[in-house]
């Protein structure tokens, strides 16, 4: 086992000194940070890597030999009718419905079938440091030569080194759902939603409802989460714009049907009055809905009071369309056909037109939703 | 005048005995809360009587607030005192476990169908299944303390860090809805009986626990075992066993909270359920004063610390303090609660007492 390590080890070094356009000290720092890496995975992924080490180390040594075509070089693998590999790194999918989503999604999209070679990693809160992980995961990946690297950072630092890493062995990095700081030329393209447009696009519904008076309870995300940012930025400069739009509750319920629940239960009880209520997500509009069916107070459309939602759980949106919930606001998980399109283009030699790809995003509405939505667009 | 004199000897004794006791720390702090709300807004204990969106009648209102949320919370104290008192350690995986509970229950009740037209089974089963399944999970964490002396909240890291993740797994990473109204009795209300049913089934378990505790030699032997457990061998008990029994019993707590939880909202959201109750769970002993070390235990007072911090939560969100302050808030009266029920602060009121008395004496 340990001779193979060493082998393997070697290997990495020899790449990273072929690889060596660039300034030494950066190749130095490359095996040094490989090398805990490897040692941490021998006792657990040792045979398998070992495996997969053998054609992958060879075909980027091969793109090596011609530095100055490094975008011939996976080109012409396409053409021969090899897969392109790509390296996946993303978040843990029981984080929630919208990472199972967004990561069925890319299993889906990147199969052998669609001319693909995909390997998946995850980094997981739960289990360690999330960033910690995903960034071996990645130098992993380089190590295995892959063509591309797609990436959800769980954290936004931390990426550069690594990043130029992949640069210098000619990886291609796409970022997709969450960004990074780290120098726009580290990566091919970034995939996002934008999430103040999608705080508007809700704001903007409401504000098309012609209410005589706004009452809003606001249950917030947890706070400090880009959601939460954009999603509360909206409806606060409204209501700060605005007269008759007023803020009874704001608080946060951390994406918590229960903890939201609890909240609206508290401004029934303490009598207040309300006629809107902007939760952002759906778990939240849920429990809030308990409380108000508890207090046999009506929802929905043509009620008393408007119900509003994020993210577009099938569920909830058959909320929506049994006129139960007024609103719910998409945050799209479906980023593969984005990175399959910059793959292309990459691949035929071009490149994307835009660095920053924000990708289309849908407000729902009670009155005009159709189950053929709820089946498209459901989570 | 003798006569003045023995009443106030006894007097002073009443107080005495009432300070001492265990109660006294977590009921004067459900007071101090209560006085506070009374004197903001007495509106904080208006209970009105109304029908909910079924028909069915309700009552509402603050008080009824406190005493529904705090229902799992209590529930979860029981199992956490017996845990503290026989291990001296604490489980801080009562949050993930909750989570695996009530996947188990909606994964029987759907029978792996996400949004199931009918329940696919009874849900006594399902929750007769979820209790074997935490209990399992309660064991596993029991023996790893027990009979590997691995530190419990070390040993319950393991769960801390896996339960949601076997939890998702349980039921596909899937987030399946039950539409079927009488699952939602559970964490709402049966109908016809205006009180939340979670306080009825918190009174049921206070109310088993009490009866056991009373019977049988559970309080006993745990507390034996949490005093000296080399000592407790020798007088012919069995301290692994003990212990991985208390952690048995808390995992039975866990399937009854894991019940109400998923039963509230008909669903499940894996990665938020239940989030952070453990440490609100290990916070009720705590303000209940009892030793995290071990030993000697007062079910009643962690019950009352579990209601105290509902109480807390719901004054804040009643006062509506800024979402980014409430745990600034609440962490600050946790520690004055904590740190005037801590042991040594307690002996040093009693000492201080004392030499004002004597100062007196002299003069």
């Amino acid at each position: 086992m340990k001779k193979k390590l060493a082998v393997l080890l070697t290997g990495a070094m020899v790449m990273a000194t072929l690889a060596g356009c660039g300034g030494a000290s950066e190749e130095a720092a490359a095996p040094a940070a490989e090398a805990p890496a490897a040692e941490e995975e021998a006792p657990a992924a040792e045979a398998p890597a070992a495996e997969e080490e053998a054609p992958a180390a060879e075909a980027p040594a091969a793109e090596e030999e011609a530095p100055a075509a490094e975008e011939e070089a996976p080109a012409a693998d396409a053409a021969s009718g090899d897969l392109i590999t790509v390296g996946i790194i993303n978040n843990d999918p029981s984080e929630s419905g919208y990472r199972t989503a967004n990561d069925a999604d890319l299993k889906a999209a990147f199969t052998e079938e669609n001319g693909y070679s995909a390997s998946f990693a995850y980094g997981n809160p739960a289990v360690g440091n999330a960033n910690e992980d995903q960034v071996k995961a990645a130098q992993q990946f380089i190590q295995d030569g892959v063509d591309y690297l797609l990436l959800s950072a769980a954290d936004t630092a931390g990426w550069d080194t690594v990043l130029q890493d992949a640069q210098d062995a000619g990886v291609q990095v796409i970022l997709f759902d969450r960004t990074i700081d780290a120098d726009e030329s580290l990566y091919a393209a970034s995939i996002v939603s934008d999430m103040d447009k999608e705080g508007q696009t809700a704001v903007d519904w409401l504000a098309s409802q012609n209410l005589d008076t706004y009452n809003i309870i606001h249950l917030q995300g947890q706070m400090g989460s880009a959601a939460q940012q954009g999603r509360t930025k909206a409806l606060d400069d409204k209501v700060a714009a605005e007269a008759n739009w007023n803020m009874v509750e704001q608080q946060t319920a951390s994406w918590n049907a229960e903890n939201a629940q609890q909240i609206v239960q508290s401004v029934i009880s303490s009598g207040k009055e309300f006629n809107v209520i902007y939760a952002e997500n759906d778990d939240m509009a849920k429990g809030a809905v308990a409380a108000l069916d508890a207090a046999n107070i009506s929802h929905g459309v043509g009620k008393d009071v408007i119900v509003m939602g994020f993210d577009c759980n099938k569920w909830a949106l058959e909320e929506l369309l049994a006129g139960n919930w007024n609103y719910d606001g998409q945050c799209n998980p479906f980023q593969s056909s984005y990175i399959d399109d910059v793959i292309k283009t990459l691949e035929s030699g071009g490149t994307p037109a835009e660095k920053v790809i924000i990708m289309d995003e849908k407000g729902f509405d009670a009155t005009t939703i159709t189950q053929e939505d709820v089946d498209n667009y459901g989570i | 005048m003798a006569n003045s004199e023995t009443a106030k000897t006894s007097n002073a004794g009443f107080i005495k005995n009432l300070i001492r006791n265990q109660c006294f720390i977590p009921l004067a702090a459900l007071l101090l809360l209560a006085l506070f709300n009374l004197i903001a807004d007495p509106s904080f204990f208006r209970i009105t009587f109304g029908y909910n969106s079924a028909g069915n009648p309700v009552l509402s209102g603050f008080i009824i607030d406190i005493i529904n949320n705090g229902s799992e919370l209590a529930i979860l104290a029981i199992g956490m005192t017996l845990v503290t008192a026989a291990s001296g350690g604490q489980d801080i995986s009562v949050g993930a476990a909750i989570a695996i509970a009530g996947s188990v229950i909606l994964r029987v009740l759907c029978g792996g169908n996400a949004r199931p037209e009918t329940l696919q089974a009874p849900i006594i089963v399902a929750f007769l299944v979820a209790c074997v399944v935490a209990m399992l999970f309660g064991a596993f964490n029991g023996v790893l303390v027990a009979y590997f002396k691995i530190q419990p909240m070390i040993a319950t890291l393991i769960l801390y860090t896996a339960g949601r993740s076997i939890a998702a797994w349980i039921n596909n990473n899937e987030l399946p809805v039950i539409s079927d109204p009488r699952f939602a009795y559970f964490g709402g209300f049966i109908p016809g009986i205006p009180i939340p049913t979670p306080c009825f089934i918190a009174v049921a378990c206070m109310i088993v626990i009490a009866i056991v505790l009373k019977v049988t030699n559970l309080r006993l032997y745990t507390q034996a075992v949490g005093i000296n457990q080399s000592s407790s061998k020798l007088n012919g008990l069995n301290p692994e066993m003990i212990k991985v029994m208390a952690f048995v019993i808390l995992g039975l707590c866990v399937a009854v909270a894991g019940l109400i939880k998923v039963s509230r909202v008909s669903s499940i959201n894996y990665s938020v359920i239940a989030k952070d109750i453990e440490m609100d769970a290990i916070l009720a002993v705590a303000l209940g004063g009892n030793a995290l070390s071990g030993g000697k235990f007062s079910m009643a007072a962690s019950i009352i610390g579990a209601f105290v911090i509902q109480c807390l939560t719901t004054t804040l969100y009643k006062f509506g303090v800024s979402s980014t302050a409430l745990p600034a808030y609440k962490a600050v009266v946790v520690i004055l609660l904590v740190i005037v029920s801590a042991p040594t602060v307690r002996e040093w009121f009693s000492t201080l007492t004392k030499k004002m008395k004597l100062s007196k004496e002299v003069a």
